[in-house]
């Protein structure tokens, strides 16, 4: 079997599964948020706070941060495996990007941690 | 008897993968026109898929850095609430709800066809086009939405 130690999963089912359980967690997370701010007009700190500080909702944000992170880190290995053919800068792009994804969701725990 | 037959249907398949060999190698016209080359809406969506996932890569670091600023403390909530005023803001969060848009419509229908749906040539291209009016529409939606 022909695996890549660049990609997420363990082989390419595991990422083409991976990408889509991703993807419904991140469409439901951006669906709802975009629809609650839209619903919430004019947005006030106490509305948006309140929101912020139940349990279920700083959950969602964690699980749609992790989704994130494994969307974006097999969705850019896709692309930089079909466009960057140099290893070298492959593997520089790639780390640059995961470790962009692991800065958002430490950055997002702690933001969610501390309302 | 058995042994012939079979080596002889070996002979004949060697013979066919060097004749189909030789096909491949022959000299064929070829079309590099960039001026007239289109990519059909397929191959649009499947880019303007990537790009849009791009964007947001480093959009959501934006958004991160908005969020934090949001919820740190009421002051600071009203900061980020007027720098909603300014133009250039308004262009960017235009942009990365437009690429997030699409990439989730896109998706969508993505979704649709890992159950064997819209594969078809007429299918796949109409479902594209579909795609880029549903997302055009909600881009401008999402226009109204922020000016």
């Amino acid at each position: 079997m022909v695996t890549n130690a660049a990609s997420f999963g363990r082989s390419g089912v595991h990422d083409f599964i991976l990408i889509r359980a991703s993807a419904i967690v991140l469409a439901i997370y951006t669906i709802f948020l975009v629809g609650f701010v839209a619903c919430s007009s004019p947005l006030t700190y106490d509305v948006w706070h309140g929101l912020f500080s139940a349990l279920p909702m700083k959950v969602f944000t964690l699980l749609a941060l992790v989704a994130l992170l494994i969307h974006a880190w097999i969705g850019v290995w896709q692309v930089l495996t079909d466009y960057v053919k140099p290893l070298a800068l492959r593997g520089v792009l790639q780390f640059v990007v995961v470790i962009a994804a692991l800065s958002y969701m430490a950055a997002g725990i702690l933001i969610v941690w501390g309302v | 008897m058995l042994n012939s037959s079979k080596s002889g249907s070996y002979n004949k398949n060697i013979a066919q993968l060097e004749q189909s060999e030789q096909n491949v190698k022959k000299q064929r016209p070829v079309h590099l026109d960039l001026q007239t080359i289109r990519f059909p809406a397929t191959a649009i969506a499947s880019i303007l898929h990537r790009v849009s996932g791009v964007i947001m890569l480093i959009a959501v670091g934006i958004l991160i850095w908005l969020l934090n600023e949001s919820l740190a403390s009421p002051e600071s909530f009203a900061v980020t609430q007027s720098l909603f005023d300014n133009l250039l803001v308004k262009f960017v969060i235009w942009g990365i709800l437009t690429a997030l848009g699409y990439h989730l419509i896109v998706g969508l229908r993505h979704l649709v066809m890992d159950t064997g749906r819209w594969e078809e040539l007429a299918s796949g291209i109409a479902s594209a086009k579909i795609a880029f009016a549903l997302s055009a529409a909600l881009s401008i939606m999402v226009g109204i939405w922020v000016w």
